[in-house]
């Protein structure tokens, strides 16, 4: 890394990010989510993605790119002085599922959202994730008025692996939500490697 | 036309009356390769004041380490805009940036501590 080892003129050593998804179906409450545990007022920023073809280069490709521009929702928290968790949340609809490579590239783990009245809207997400070997949890929303569901009963509805963590949470609520993303380093810690 | 001209024609919701790209000169390529979570912060070299006024109010919010995903948010521009700026502003030597490791170990113990502990400590 070329720019390791800079400092701000500070001299304070330039602090860390670190990446967690919150993923789940259009509607789930990522946005919610993002914005209970964000330290930050929650922001949206818009990446212009340009999805270039195969095989051509910059000075022909023109007409066979396309570009979109897609909304993030992304949330912070200054864990120490070292390092600051930014925490995005990915899109939810399908149209943009070229985004999601390039968002989890990097992410140390995800937490899934699952709406109980629309379970199957958290599927593509699993799929994605087990796919890519990204570590995740499934956090299971509690909407008023849904029905109430045991992680268990969860579980088997998404097939999960017995290894998942599946939590109740309440995506509205700042100590519920962070309860959630500390489920899910536990479980990071539980999955990584341990030094030799 | 003179008329319409006087009075504001759309409100703050509107969003900026330019488009954004005007920001960047039209330019939609960034010199320096720059990511969502890249951290950029001023280096004191350059004023705001000694600069254009978009390059100027990007360099106001990176007094402290800051993410290029949260300067775009808080200019409401698009990422790619504000990449060029801020490459503009490293070229000036106004800048100094730190991009995420491609090559990050996601399953390092010490940040997985660090994020552990810091989560526990807002319960």
């Amino acid at each position: 890394m070329a720019y390791n080892g800079d400092s701000d003129p500070r001299g304070d050593p330039v602090p860390t990010a670190v990446k967690l998804l919150v993923a789940g179906g259009f509607g789930a409450g990522k946005t919610t989510f993002v914005a209970s545990v964000s330290e930050i007022e929650p922001l949206t920023t818009e990446e212009t993605i340009t999805t270039a073809s195969i095989g051509t280069d910059d000075l022909t490709g023109v007409g066979d790119k396309q570009t979109t521009t897609v909304a993030l929702d992304f949330g912070r928290i200054t864990l120490d002085a070292q390092y600051i968790l930014y925490l995005f949340g990915t899109p939810g609809q399908d149209r943009f599922w070229f985004m999601w490579n390039e968002l989890s590239e990097g992410a140390f783990g995800a937490v899934v959202l699952a709406d109980t009245r629309r379970l199957e809207d958290c599927f593509p997400s699993l799929d994605f994730f087990e796919r890519r070997g990204t570590p995740f949890i499934v956090a299971v929303n509690e909407f008023d008025g849904g029905h109430r569901y045991g992680p268990e009963e969860v579980r088997a509805a998404l097939d999960l692996d017995p290894g998942v963590p599946i939590v109740l949470c309440d995506a509205r609520d700042t100590r519920s939500a962070t309860s959630a993303l500390v489920t899910l380093t536990k479980h990071l810690i539980s999955v990584a490697p341990t030094t030799v | 036309m003179a008329d319409s001209a006087e009075r504001p024609l759309l409100d703050d919701d509107a969003g900026p009356l330019v488009r954004p790209y005007m920001a960047s000169g039209g330019r939609t390529a960034p010199t320096a390769s720059l990511d969502l979570l890249t951290l950029v912060w001023a280096t004191g070299r350059l004023g705001p004041t000694q600069l254009e006024a978009e390059l100027g109010e990007v360099l106001l919010l990176c007094r402290e380490p800051i993410s290029v995903a949260e300067v775009a948010a808080h200019l409401r521009l698009p990422a790619m805009v504000v990449k060029v700026l801020l490459s503009d502003l490293l070229d000036l030597g106004a800048v100094g940036l730190l991009s995420p490791d491609p090559a990050v170990d996601t399953t390092d113990r010490t940040v997985l501590e660090a994020l552990l502990n810091g989560l526990q400590r807002r319960l």
